[in-house]
């Protein structure tokens, strides 16, 4: 009873119920309704929209069984290309949050208790400064950079370590580049916080003790960064099972994100129904990823929040 | 195992920041030595160059007879405990304590053994499976000494690791340090501003003042015969008269100063050059050594009147702290001095206001070349 009581007189009656409202409305509307009106559509037969709230728009489970079974026709009795398609795309986000983790983890490292000032902030500037181009963009370019007269090849052939160009997007190198570029920021910074928190003297009471860097790492400073890297693991993968736009233009044309094939369904095909049933499915497997991810690293969910 | 540590014209510059210069030191193996100063007096720079944080700009630090240049923190046969204490949070107890031994590699089990008997060595028997945010103030700091004892160190480097704890365990803890060091045999080498502590457990203290040595001695030493205006107003109370010299005699000088002439001791070692008439001096006389004189010693023509100097004034305030009286007097001149006497009956018939006759023997003074005093 109490907590509204004084809710209301440190904010005043109009800012608190205003307060209230935007919150409750920003809840209901972007999050709750849009999903529970997914979950109805994943759950009823696709039929035209003049026909939604008849009687053919009932509920059925079909659109799930069709991400297992398939059509009935192939030859296992399973839908093996499209849950082809979910384990790959879940499999590269992991590879892509590993890729990711890997390479952010000393930058964050270096960022926090390395740099010097300046050094720092030039460097922060150089990671975020090519964020401020568009998404699409980006992944266009990173196209540009691994196409057959790209870069790279250029580069390679140039040192001759190749003589002849290398086909980086049909081996889904530059799609895996694209994805890990793109998360990037949302790995490193989690994990400089908890780095940067860390009180320099256990680094340097470990080394006084006679410990290489090595074990400084795995028994000081990785311990300590553990809430920030589950942090950063996390969103990572969400982004990059979910991602769309990279996949798009950089995927081979042999890869199918598990995006792309929701968004055929929409789009495409006109089954919202399919669409939002795979949707679902996407959203289950990533909670449930997330959830072992925390048991795995024995993390309670009020750290990676933090 | 235990080491001497050398430091032969060490100088620390950062930029064009002199944080230790001319630093030459012997400090014997098995030896509680403390570096006393004011904080950024340098004292903890020339402790991190002794464990190998840091590169002396000049100079050399020899531990046990072997130059340390080029030898890394984590080769060092020291272990350093940190202000802060820098125990690993996110370890048990007995995992901080058996770190430097893991390092090393050897087994769990062993390691387990020897943490329990460093537990006992510090009265902490049993508790080796508690976090160490589990731990009281006084636990953690005997865990972070267990931790630097573990990696059985020739050195123990401590920086003001009794800072963070309340009075009464500070003074404990002094006790109990200075028992750890007695028992394991090995040198301590201690970094503090607190000269109590400094002064009760140490073989040696060093004074530092911005970046320079001034004096090295035992406590007695530091107390009793300071060589520097620093040193003297620095550790322990002191009354201060300027002067200037006029006359220097085996060991003593006559100081004329505007509230009378005092004859006191000389430094026998003052660092640079001695003092010689006309020179700015200092006359040092500590509260316990100044005396409140009878009539009959006031008029100084007693037989056997053993007080050189003699003072009136009158009592401006006294403090009653049981054992002791603290008087403060003020001279016909406007100085005020303070001086502190066992209560044996004679201040409490002290009125304020009143007039008072005030002494002390050359003995019990120090004349000093004039510099630098102790900010208060």
């Amino acid at each position: 009873m109490a907590w509204w009581r004084e809710f209301f007189t440190k904010n005043g009656a109009g800012l608190g119920i205003f307060l209230l409202l935007s919150v409750l409305l920003w809840t209901v509307m972007m999050i709750i309704l849009p999903q529970l009106f997914m979950l109805d559509f994943s759950l009823r037969t696709n039929v035209p929209p003049p026909r939604w709230g008849t009687e053919a728009h009932g509920y059925t489970l079909e659109h799930y069984r069709y991400l297992i079974r398939g059509s009935g026709n192939t030859e296992s009795g399973f839908n093996t290309v499209d849950l082809g398609v979910f384990g790959r795309t879940i499999l590269a986000a992991v590879f892509v949050t590993l890729v990711d983790l890997c390479l952010c983890y000393p930058v964050a490292y270096y960022l926090a208790h390395v740099a010097s000032g300046s050094g720092a902030r030039l460097m922060v500037m150089a990671l975020i400064v090519p964020f401020w181009i568009n998404e699409l963009l980006r992944a266009f370019a990173f196209k540009v950079l691994f196409g057959s007269g790209g870069v790279i090849n250029d580069a390679l052939l140039a040192i001759g370590l190749l003589d002849q160009p290398y086909d980086f997007v049909r081996a889904n190198i530059a799609l895996y580049s694209g994805l890990s570029y793109a998360y990037i920021l949302l790995m490193i910074f989690p994990i400089y916080n908890a780095v940067e928190s860390l009180d320099r003297n256990q680094i340097e009471a470990a080394r006084d003790m006679g410990s290489p860097w090595w074990r400084i790492h795995w028994r000081i400073v990785l311990p300590h960064a553990k809430p920030g890297i589950s942090s950063g693991c996390t969103i990572v993968f969400m982004l990059s099972a979910g991602a769309l736009a990279a996949p798009q233009v950089l995927g081979g044309p042999s890869s199918l994100w598990f995006t792309q094939l929701i968004y055929k369904s929409f789009n495409a095909s006109a089954n919202w129904a399919r669409g939002s049933a795979y949707a679902i499915v996407l959203l289950i497997a990533c909670l449930a990823f997330v959830l072992l991810v925390m048991r795995v690293f024995k993390v309670r969910f009020g750290e990676i929040a933090k | 195992m235990s080491a001497d540590v050398q430091l032969d014209d060490v100088w620390i510059r950062f930029g064009d920041f002199v944080a230790a210069r001319e630093a030459n030191i012997h400090i014997d193996e098995g030896e509680f030595f403390s570096f006393l100063g004011p904080s950024g007096c340098g004292k903890t720079t020339l402790l991190r160059a002794v464990s190998g944080f840091l590169t002396p700009s000049q100079g050399r630090v020899l531990i046990g007879g072997k130059d340390m240049a080029g030898i890394g923190p984590n080769k060092r046969p020291t272990a350093l405990i940190f202000q802060n204490l820098a125990l690993f949070p996110l370890m048990k107890v007995w995992e901080n304590i058996a770190f430097a031994l893991e390092v090393r590699g050897i087994g769990k089990a062993e390691r387990r053994r020897r943490a329990d008997e460093l537990l006992e060595l510090i009265a902490l028997q049993g508790q080796g499976d508690k976090q160490v945010g589990e731990l009281s103030g006084g636990q953690r700091q005997r865990v972070a000494i267990a931790r630097a004892l573990a990696a059985e160190p020739d050195v123990l480097l401590l920086d003001e690791p009794l800072s963070a704890l309340d009075l009464k365990l500070r003074q404990h803890m002094r006790t109990e340090l200075r028992a750890i060091q007695q028992r394991v045999g090995i040198t301590f080498i201690y970094i503090t501003h607190d000269q109590g502590e400094a002064l009760t457990m140490s073989d040696h203290v060093a004074v530092m003042c911005e970046g320079r040595i001034e004096q090295v001695g035992n406590g007695t030493d530091i107390y009793d015969a300071p060589d520097t205006a620093f040193v003297a107003s620095f550790v322990g109370e002191n009354n201060v008269f300027e002067g200037t010299v006029r006359e220097l005699s085996n060991g003593s000088a006559l100081v004329e100063t505007p509230h009378g002439d005092f004859s006191a001791r000389t430094s026998a070692h003052t660092a640079g050059t001695p003092l010689k008439a006309g020179d700015a001096s200092m006359v040092f006389v500590r509260p316990e050594s100044l005396r409140i004189l009878t009539p009959v010693e006031a008029t100084g023509t007693a037989v056997g009147n053993t007080m050189e100097n003699r003072l009136s004034g009158e009592v401006r305030q006294r403090h009653f702290e049981g054992n002791l009286w603290h008087v403060e007097v003020g001279l016909a001149s406007g100085a005020r001095v303070t001086l502190t006497a066992l209560n044996d009956g004679h201040v409490a018939d002290l009125p304020v206001g009143g007039p008072i006759a005030i002494g002390f023997p050359e003995r019990l003074a120090m004349a000093l070349p004039h510099g630098r005093l102790a900010a208060e």
